[in-house]
């Protein structure tokens, strides 16, 4: 029996998107059967993110309106075997699915993946109240911005409201130069404000925009972000591992100054 | 500014840290600043019936207190600290 995990934030921008593809990539590197789900219908995204957008032929609201069989609308990876997109529809809106259908959904895909991951909508409406329907786990996304943080407070009272008890904090594009000299709150300020489970700190890393570029997620890389990608999705699986280091590996420079 | 305060400056992180934690805290008690404006204003109106009320002074807030049975959690609170002048024994 799988687990479904909602990857959610509240605010737009903050990295869901990013998130889930690099989870769900993870997971498959890890062995893991798994399927994403793009549930932000109308404006979907997950679908460029993994470089799967050549592929599309069905999506999410041709299943529930069984136009396809659920099986038809899955498009496998390019890379892993064991990892599925189930893309949204992007000419129509959140209203063509309810909550009942998505559970319905994800219930079906329990019984033949490991993890379904969705990839919530910003805001708190429709598309929110679909993405967490089916939801027994969901992993909040924020950046240490007072705007960010402010919304994933409200999205972890929602989260509760709804009996999710068990949801986790990823904080995401944090950068280490701006944390050191007192101008960004670090993941521990943003923990202890929200009194959340932390499950992953993400650097501001570069290679992210890179390999959005490509369509290829970094997770499991050499990049700063690849690892802690990968340290996430372990994780997940409910292995203990350490927080990255991230002053650590700044270029020559830092090494070098590391060794004094 | 004198030359102490560039080393008293609180960083722009705590800065943030504070904020976040005055608007949650106002988010999570569903407690619009209009309502609190409201609770402030109706407050002073009944007490200045029975005292002269140091108007400056005045600090009427929505805190978070821990709740009692020492879980760690906690609730809301309204905290005021409204000095009095002089009682009125006008109304005696």
């Amino acid at each position: 029996m799988g687990e479904v995990i909602v990857i959610t934030s509240g605010k737009g921008g903050v990295g869901k998107t990013t998130t889930t593809a690099n989870i769900g990539t993870g997971l498959a590197k890890l062995n893991k059967k798994v399927v994403l789900i793009d549930t932000d219908i109308g404006l979907r995204n997950l679908d460029v993110v993994m470089g799967l957008e050549n592929r599309i032929v069905y999506n999410i609201v041709d299943v529930i309106e069984e136009n396809c069989k659920l099986r038809q609308a899955l498009i496998k990876d390019k890379r892993y075997d064991t990892l599925f997109l189930l893309p949204a529809a992007q000419t129509r809106d959140k209203t063509s699915v309810t909550p009942e259908q998505m559970k319905k959904l994800t219930e079906e895909l329990k019984e033949e993946f490991d993890y379904i991951i969705l990839d919530c909508p910003a805001g708190i409406e429709q598309g929110f109240l679909n993405a967490i329907a089916g939801a027994d786990r969901a992993i909040v996304v924020t950046t240490p911005e007072v705007s960010a943080v402010r919304d994933a407070d409200r999205i972890i009272g929602l989260l509760e409201a709804k009996e999710i008890k068990n949801h986790q904090l990823i904080v995401n594009r944090l950068r280490p130069d701006l944390i050191k000299r007192g101008d960004m709150m670090s993941a521990d300020d943003v923990v202890e404000i929200l009194a959340v489970e932390l499950i992953g700190q993400v650097p501001d890393d570069e290679n992210i925009v890179i390999a959005t570029n490509n369509g290829e997620p970094l997770v499991g890389d050499n990049s700063l972000a690849g690892q802690a990608y990968m340290n996430i999705c372990r994780r997940v699986t409910g292995e203990n591992v350490p927080f990255l280091d991230l002053e650590a590996r700044k270029g020559l420079f830092g090494w070098l100054s590391r060794k004094r | 500014m004198k030359i102490s305060d560039i080393f008293k400056r609180k960083s722009s992180s705590d800065v943030a840290k504070d904020r976040l934690k005055l608007v949650l805290v106002s988010d999570r008690a569903t407690c619009s600043p209009d309502i609190m404006q409201k609770i402030r204003s109706d407050i002073i109106e009944v007490l200045s019936k029975y005292a002269e009320i140091d108007m400056d002074n005045i600090d009427i807030n929505i805190t978070q207190m821990d709740t009692e049975d020492n879980t760690g959690k906690t609730v809301p609170a309204l905290y005021a600290n409204i000095p009095i002048k002089n009682m009125n024994h006008t109304s005696k």
